[in-house]
């Protein structure tokens, strides 16, 4: 079985982002970059289908600037057996970037696709989605559990009220939420390993993918602040101001 | 213009959020419809018919609708949706799920999350786990969104006369399959419908002690909430966290006990009216959006306020 896993480049999620003067996007320079938080978690669930024996061969993707090469790198460190890059310098829309996946699904018909629910600078949840749509695959979003057994894939969702589980015939599509499991880290050993691992370039263009945007970003703010409030004494203080200032309880 | 509501139900009945994405759909302007895709879901068709706003109500009742499964719903929505200038459905976790492969479907870029409508193709949205608010505008022939809905209020439940509208489409894309549900039971209100929200954090400390707070939540007739920190050390199950992986909610009342207000837990209850945060760590960043913060410790303080209460 082989499983194509997504990654994408991403700032650091301990990174505290800020817009540009001018407020035309967000300021990028000098922040540290690093693989998307759900994306890790979707690398590793490969690995581990892979040591438990359903999965022959994973391969990991990325669109993004040369530089997310790196996040490849640490998929390919962390147990991926061969990356590919899609050269892009712009920033590409989810509909975009799924294409961009539908057109490696073509050349490489994998089993699974695994990839993040969201990207944590855009929190679009969508490429999953719209490659399942692409493809005419079944997704299995926002997965807490995945068993693959038999060709077919039994996935835990977590979804508003609880979980939910569903049954996917493969090839399918499953994004991962952030309980699914705890990513390890590259050892040394690994690490050296990676850098000898093949990996491949390709664009967008190469791929005969239209990347035209459809979707204009006209400003971007901070969120409006929320002004501070005061220290009260103790609970009676509280009480007292819940009920005669703020009115929310009687 | 005119646009297409994605209700969310059970099939028995009409969930809130749906209510919410109808001033959304309402504050674009134009002909309302709301789409009921289900399994026996006469139930909720009824209710709709009753919401204030609604012109149709489009009920595509089949098997094939039970579960919501996005293989069988997506095709439906791009299907009826072709002629409507917007669909809009409610940014829950189903959704979420369906709403992005209808878009591509439609060969549309969607949009997620809009937390206000600007105009008919130009919406605000939160980016980078709340710490950014873009606005956006689409090109597309249709927009496909969906709604922030503590960003809006709900229309009536009452009031309307819309007509029921039978669809016939069915499509059952055969690979996948609903096999169960874990849905928490609970007496108390809905986490994103509550009036009043209690929510705890690491410094819980451990799972019984949650007890207090919803010993507390219950005189107040509120829900229980808690951080990612809490969900983490497993003192409390996935679905009760809130934040921007989680749930976002905006009630009348918001107590942060024991939560040291992470970035993305704030980004989860910053809109909410009222926020009052109990932690004895006086340098904690969730006193700097609390309107009133009580500095001390909750282990005092809660059993405190279930006796005064």
């Amino acid at each position: 079985m082989k499983v194509l896993v997504a990654v994408k480049r991403v700032v650091d999620y301990n990174v505290k982002v800020r817009p540009t003067a001018d407020g035309s996007g967000v300021d990028l320079n000098n922040v540290k970059m690093s693989i998307n938080p759900f994306c890790e978690i979707a690398v590793e669930e490969a690995v581990r289908l892979k040591e438990k024996d359903p999965a022959t061969e994973i391969v990991a993707v990325s669109i993004g600037p040369q530089q997310a090469q790196e996040q490849i790198r640490t998929s390919l460190a962390l147990g991926a057996d061969r990356g590919i890059l899609i050269k892009s310098d712009t920033d590409l829309e989810p509909l975009a970037i799924a294409k961009c996946l539908k057109a490696i699904c073509d050349q490489e018909s994998p089993d699974l696709i695994l990839m993040g629910k969201q990207s944590i600078d855009g929190d679009n949840n969508q490429t999953g989605q719209m490659l399942g749509a692409l493809t005419g695959y079944p997704q299995g979003t926002f997965a807490s559990e995945l068993i693959v057994e038999g060709g077919k894939a039994k996935v835990t969702r977590e979804v508003d009220g609880g979980l939910q589980t569903v049954g996917l015939s493969l090839p399918a599509i499953v994004t991962t939420d952030l309980r699914l499991n705890e990513p390890r880290y590259a050892s040394l050993p690994n690490i050296m390993k990676a850098k000898k691992k093949p990996l491949d370039t390709t664009s967008p263009e190469e791929l005969g993918i239209d990347t035209t945007p459809r979707v204009t970003t006209l400003k971007v703010e901070p969120p409006p602040e929320r002004a501070a409030g005061i220290k009260v004494a103790d609970v009676d203080d509280l009480l007292y101001k819940l009920k005669n200032e703020a009115k929310v309880i009687s | 213009m005119s646009i297409l509501v994605i209700a969310e139900h059970d099939n028995s009945s009409l969930k809130p959020a749906t209510l919410n994405t109808i001033t959304a759909a309402q504050s674009i302007g134009g002909d309302i419809d709301l789409l009921i895709a289900g399994a026996d879901c006469g139930g909720a068709a009824n209710e709709a018919t009753k919401v204030s706003g609604i012109g149709r109500v489009l009920v595509a009742d089949n098997p094939a609708y039970g579960h919501r499964l996005a293989e069988n719903i997506a095709p439906l929505i791009a299907e009826v949706g072709a002629s409507y200038s917007h669909i809009l459905a409610p940014a829950t976790t189903t959704g979420k799920n369906i709403i992005p492969r209808v878009a591509a479907l439609l060969d549309v870029q969607a949009i997620s999350d809009i937390s206000s409508v600007e105009s008919a193709d130009t919406f605000k949205r939160p980016i980078y786990a709340g710490n950014i608010i873009a606005t956006v505008q689409s090109s597309d022939s249709i927009k496909v969104l969906t709604v922030r809905t503590t960003a809006f209020d709900a229309v009536s439940a009452e009031g309307g006369t819309a007509s029921i509208e039978a669809l016939t489409s069915i499509h059952n894309s055969g690979n996948s399959s609903f096999i169960g549900e874990e849905l928490a039971v609970s007496e108390r209100p809905e986490l994103t419908a509550a009036r009043v929200v209690i929510s705890g954090g690491r410094g819980m400390a451990s799972s019984d002690n949650f007890q207090l707070l919803e010993k507390l939540a219950d005189k107040l007739g509120g829900a229980v909430g808690a951080s990612r920190a809490a969900v983490d050390a497993g003192f409390v199950p996935n679905d009760m966290q809130v934040g921007q992986t989680g749930k976002i909610v905006a009630p009348d009342l918001y107590i942060a006990v024991g939560i040291s207000g992470a970035i993305q837990h704030l980004a989860g209850m910053k809109d909410s009216k009222v926020i009052v945060a109990i932690n004895k760590d006086e340098e904690a960043p969730i006193f700097q959006m609390a309107d009133y913060g009580l500095v001390a410790d909750l282990f005092d303080v809660v059993p405190e306020l279930n006796t005064k209460l």
